[in-house]
């Protein structure tokens, strides 16, 4: 068994900046990342992207680059192809790298798994073919592979992003089918707090939306009643403007309306967490440091509420200043003193986000989605099924898993459970905290029972 | 699906009796994708077909069984030599 000060989960912006800063601040680190390489999902592959794909993906990837360096130091033990699967207390921490088991204990336990795509519920969203517009992402950052006859639907600047370098890399997609209206960004923009800083943003996209214009992509805003058409593939997206019902034949669809923690760790931990209205999600409870209620648990990046990447990265060097304050290698003086700019940029990059929030809402029709769209897409259960069980008394997702088995297939509830929860609510007239989420438990991730038997002598040396 | 780049050395590998040719060290998820492999396997509740959703390892969809054992093929690497099978689980699995 390996010991170590700080055991981080996650190899994105929050878990390599957090790394760097903790080892600079005198503490050994152990990275666990299920990925080949550094970087996480928005620097995914970063070490190793070609010239060509980092060209098309723009200045905001590389910023990776520097992250990913900083792990080269020697007091920073960087575990790829780690698959977690159980935490238990004090930050022992098991898991599978290279198809063995093996357990590493911190004296402190750092989350940043970040973000998940928000799911997106609609009818024939399960057909191959039909992917998140993340994914899309990842088979261009990793594979160099762009997707052709393409078409993207539902909102949030993510959508124009990933239209972009689908356009720079010759490929442009069909269309853009966007489910927000006008009037949301115009109602954002009304909102002071961050609306300068939306500003920028808004520009931004404005420009990727000239891309797109010159690529000749077409684009609808105000969609709704999406459907994708299809028996054993996807062969079109069907939706309406303003009543008007369109077709468009396509191959591929990329669903995208935003993202939201991805909290199945922290649960799994008993880390208590609280609807966010703003967010539309469950977020953990947190101090300023990143410090849950969980003894030796911190949370950093959009795992602890969605800003962004540079936000990611400085929230969790923060994290890695009062770990190593508590470790008794930084005085209370020095942590301070570190932490005062890395406060100044995490607040100004957050400043943002309600306008975002605002200017994307996600995709009502999603939210709710019709009786028959199925909502758990591991065991194939339908909004109706939920909403059924709610009126036989189902108050909670973890009573209405007896019911119906959705949140039991095995993604344990990762694209179900924030739709499970809204539904519920909605039927009983509860709120989101009223109504609850999936109670998480290990293993996080499928486990063999030769892996599990790998760290049997480390649990046998411990007594446990 | 378009690839930018010139592809790494490609291995032979076996699919539900098909011998593919992949790029080695490649995303298993994003290779099959790439020569044309869209359902991976079929669901136990109703026999769907289901290909990769998320390619970041959270939904599942994308599970092939791997020398015997069922895997998320979007984090798996390409090896010279797998035999891949669409998993048994459940329905009867037919070949498109």
């Amino acid at each position: 068994m390996t010991e170590t000060d700080l055991v981080i989960i996650g190899a994105g912006p929050a878990g390599m900046a957090a790394a760097r800063q903790a080892a600079d601040a005198g503490l050994s680190v152990v990275l666990l990342d299920e990925q080949p390489g550094p970087g996480g999902q928005i620097y995914r592959d970063i070490t190793r992207a070609s010239p060509t794909r980092r060209a098309l993906l723009g200045k905001e990837y590389d910023k990776g680059t520097s992250l990913a360096e900083g792990l080269q130091h020697p007091d920073i033990t960087h575990i790829s192809g780690a698959v977690v699967w159980q935490i238990e207390g004090d930050a022992q921490v098991a898991y599978t790298a290279n198809g063995v088991g093996a357990l590493v204990t911190g004296k402190r336990l750092l989350i940043a798994t970040g973000a998940l795509e928000r799911p997106m519920p609609v009818p024939g969203w399960t057909l191959p073919g039909v992917m998140t517009a993340g994914a899309a992402q990842i088979l261009l950052k990793q594979s160099g592979l762009v997707v052709e006859n393409a078409v993207l639907a539902g909102a949030g600047p993510l959508l124009y992003l990933v239209a972009a370098q689908m356009c720079r890399a010759g490929t442009p997609p069909l269309a853009l089918v966007e489910t927000q209206a006008a009037s949301d960004r115009l109602s954002a923009l009304r909102h002071g707090a961050g609306a300068l800083r939306g500003w920028r943003y808004l520009l931004k996209g404005l420009g990727l939306l000239r891309e797109l214009r010159r690529a000749g992509v077409k684009r609808y805003t105000g969609a709704d009643d999406i459907a994708i058409e299809g028996s054993t593939h996807a062969e079109a997206l069907r939706f309406s403007v303003k009543g008007r019902t369109h077709r468009l034949p396509c191959d591929t669809v990329l669903l995208h309306h935003g993202v939201v923690p991805n909290t199945q760790v922290a649960r799994g931990l008993g880390v208590p967490h609280r609807w966010h209205a703003g967010q539309g999600a469950f977020c953990p409870e947190r101090n300023d440091w990143g410090g849950t209620p969980v003894d030796g648990v911190f949370i950093a990046g959009d795992g602890a509420g969605i800003g962004g990447a540079e936000a990611a990265a400085n929230a969790g060097r923060l994290s890695a200043l009062e770990i190593a304050r508590q470790l008794a290698t930084l005085t209370l003086a020095e942590r301070d003193a570190a932490a005062k700019p890395l406060r100044r940029r995490l607040r100004r990059d957050l400043a943002a986000r309600p306008f975002l929030d605002r200017a994307y809402p996600p995709y009502a029709g999603a939210l709710s989605p019709a009786d028959d769209t199925i909502v758990c897409r591991c065991e194939e259960v339908t909004a109706g099924d939920i909403r059924g069980m709610a009126r036989l008394g189902c108050r909670g997702p973890s009573q209405a898993k007896a019911f119906g088995r959705q949140g039991m297939g095995p993604c344990q509830g990762r694209y179900c459970g924030l739709t499970v929860t809204g539904l519920l609510a909605a039927e009983t007239g509860q709120s989101p905290d009223q109504t609850g989420y999936y109670r998480i438990r290990p293993p996080f991730k499928p486990v063999t029972l030769q892996e599990l038997a790998d760290i049997a002598p480390d649990q046998l040396t411990r007594g446990d | 699906m378009q690839r930018l780049d010139d592809p790494a050395a490609l291995v032979q590998v076996r699919f539900d009796g098909t011998t593919l040719e992949l790029a080695e060290g490649g995303n298993l998820a994003a290779e099959l994708l790439a020569v044309g492999v869209a359902a991976f396997r079929r669901t136990p509740v109703s026999g769907a077909p289901r290909g990769p959703f998320c390619m970041m390892g959270a939904c599942f969809d994308c599970l092939v069984e791997i020398d015997g054992v069922v895997r998320q093929a979007c984090m798996t690497e390409v090896r010279d030599g797998i035999e891949i099978s669409r998993p048994s689980a459940g329905a009867e699995v037919s070949n498109d």
